[in-house]
């Protein structure tokens, strides 16, 4: 099992959530955060007052997945995020251990 | 102005605006005209040779009781309501979308709660020290704890033989008085000490308002201009920025300059925000700031066209030159800062509304249509410099720039009605409350001139008393909270709640 967790523009949350349904994700949890990373944050004025804004608001991903289906979700996960322009994000993937069900008591595989 | 007033003249002759009197003379209609400041004008030539002609002056002759015109009644009820709807929540909006959202419920306690206190203070006391006759400088007591104001006292508007039920001109003041110290919190926003902004708001208004309305706004009423003779004698018991023949129609001088002053003086001893020039200091919600200037600028028509004291052409023409000026602020804030910075920010076409409003009060009655557009255009430009070289030179964190907008559009408007108000550029003139004229002459230089001395007072008394008051409070109840505390906010410090949930 793999845990995959994408840091992606929060305006293609959908196409995301779409692309990795069709490839057979069952789930994801997303939460919104701020970060930098080769995208240069913006300045902002307010009246006299110039401020530069360093950390870009950014929707972070994150859904378990069997090994089977990693390959097509990374990038079935890449080909929705991607506009081809700097800070569209990035992907990380782990190995995850151990996975349970709550509600049924099912373990791992069974359980994603 | 007779009536009840125990002294015969009137307490509410006061008429603030005095001058506002001057009126077009093309406006034939109109013939009552507003009070004139023409004749302060004259009446300083043949001051030396008359001091105190004729004290008693012109009540005798009104054996019938006034009566009052309903249609001026109804129209400045409404327009103090309006006034009061510019602080609450006009203002309050407007300055609570500026600040952090950790420190918006203070800034909107603060605007409510001096708006009280002062409304009190007004029936109390300050109503009788700025609009009942005493000497140039400050009024006298017969108003004290609203002795004799009731429904059946009458006073005084610009025009001879109008009245107006006094309790209107009460509360129309009142309001006025209740805006001017809330314009002050903007100053020393998200730091000050609740009890600091209360004692201060005490001192200021009673030691600088009052005596500003009384200087700008009081005199006897347009029935003591009986003839040329009687001019000294009636100037002698008017406001001293009165008699000099400045013209402030509806409070540039005692409202705008007054208030921006205060404030910074205000942002210098209480210092700086903490990290202030190193964080990230900005509006929480310029939403809220866009509602409290439409808000303020709808407020706005009753501030400046109800100055006019009367439902007429005066007051019309207040109305639509408050409507034009600050349109042309808009658009000159807008210009200038999408040129000069790249983008035009809804913040700046904000600003650049109340900057207009601000520059357009003192000259609503006096102007034109083009000469207000000029002012307006002018404000929206000369405010842009004033919230950012300027406020880089003074080195004050004058948090929301009450001084950048208020203080510099205040005086800018206040010198521009010196030179739009003359017939040539389109004004009304100078009035003359004798012959209810306007005078045939009219000098731009020594009318701006006189214009600068009314600043300069302003700005004397207004730093002086703030600087006291601050001294004081900063040395009794304390000005400023702990570091600790500004920094948490003062939402949850100083008042125990905040606006969200997050």
């Amino acid at each position: 099992m793999k845990l995959i967790t994408a840091i992606i523009r929060p305006f293609k949350l959908d196409e995301v959530r779409e692309a990795l349904t069709e490839v057979g994700v069952s789930g994801i949890t997303v939460t919104e955060v701020k970060g930098f990373g080769r995208q240069k944050g913006h300045t902002e004025l307010y009246r006299g007052a110039e401020y530069v804004v360093d950390f870009l608001p950014k929707l972070k991903v994150e859904c378990a997945v069997a090994e089977s289906l990693l390959e097509a979700a990374l990038e079935a996960l890449a080909n929705a995020a991607r506009t081809g322009k700097v800070g569209d994000g990035k992907i990380f993937v782990q190995s995850l251990e151990r996975t349970v069900r709550i509600r049924t008591g099912e373990l791992d595989d069974d359980a994603l | 102005m007779k009536t009840t007033h125990p002294t015969g003249s009137t307490a509410a002759t006061s008429t603030k605006e005095g001058n506002h009197a001057v009126m077009h003379s093309q406006m034939a209609s109109r013939a009552s005209g507003d009070v004139g400041r023409g004749a302060p004008r004259l009446a300083a030539a043949f001051a030396a040779l008359a001091a105190l002609a004729a004290p008693a002056l012109a009540f005798a002759q009104d054996a019938a009781a006034p009566v009052a015109n309903k249609g001026d009644v109804a129209w400045l009820l409404v327009c103090a309501a309006l006034v009061i709807f510019m602080t609450l929540p006009g203002l309050a909006l407007f300055y609570g979308g500026l600040v952090r959202s950790k420190n918006v419920l203070s800034v909107l306690i603060q605007t409510l709660i001096v708006f009280s206190l002062v409304a009190i203070l007004w029936a109390l006391y300050g109503y009788s020290l700025a609009f009942t006759p005493g000497n140039a400088f400050i009024g006298g007591f017969d108003r004290v704890f609203a002795k004799g104001l009731d429904a059946t006292a009458m006073g005084a508007t610009f025009t001879k033989g109008v009245y107006i039920p006094e309790l209107v001109f009460f509360v129309f003041q009142g309001a006025f008085a209740c805006i001017t110290c809330a314009l002050i919190i903007g100053a020393f926003a998200e730091r000050v000490k609740f009890a600091g902004v209360l004692l201060f708001t005490v001192l200021w208004f009673t030691f600088a308002y009052t005596p500003m309305a009384h200087m700008v706004w009081f005199f006897p009423g347009p029935d003591a201009f009986t003839s040329n003779d009687a001019v000294p004698g009636v100037l002698a018991q008017s406001g001293f920025l009165f008699a000099r023949g400045a013209l402030d129609f509806a409070g540039g001088t005692v409202v705008h300059i007054n208030a921006a002053i205060a404030g910074l003086v205000g942002s210098y001893v209480i210092g700086k925000r903490v990290g202030y020039g190193r964080e990230a200091i900005k509006p929480h919600n310029l939403t809220l700031t866009m509602v409290g200037a439409s808000i303020l600028w709808v407020g706005w028509f009753g501030f400046n066209a109800g100055s006019a004291l009367e439902a007429n052409a005066v007051a019309a023409q207040a109305f639509v030159n408050t409507f034009l000026a600050t349109a042309a602020a808009v658009l000159g804030w807008t210009t200038v800062e999408w040129l000069s910075k790249g983008k035009p920010s809804m913040l700046g076409a904000a600003s650049g509304a109340v900057a207009g409003l601000v520059a357009i009060t003192p000259a609503a009655g006096f102007v034109g249509l083009c000469g207000a557009i000029i002012i307006g255009a002018l404000a929206g430009a000369v405010c842009l410099w004033g919230v950012n070289g300027l406020k880089r030179l003074l080195g004050a964190d004058d948090a929301l720039d009450v001084f950048g907008v208020h203080g510099v559009g205040g005086i800018l408007g206040a010198l521009l009605t010196g030179v739009f108000a003359s017939p040539s550029l389109g004004g009304a003139g100078i009035w003359d409350y004798v012959t209810e004229t306007a005078l045939p002459d009219y000098s731009i230089a020594s009318q701006v001139w006189i214009q600068l001395q009314g600043v300069l007072v302003t700005v004397v008394l207004s730093g002086t008393v703030a600087l006291i008051a601050f001294l004081i409070v900063k040395y009794t109840v304390g000005l400023r909270v702990s570091e600790e505390s500004e920094r948490e906010g003062l939402d949850i410090t100083s008042h125990g709640e905040s606006a969200y949930e997050n």
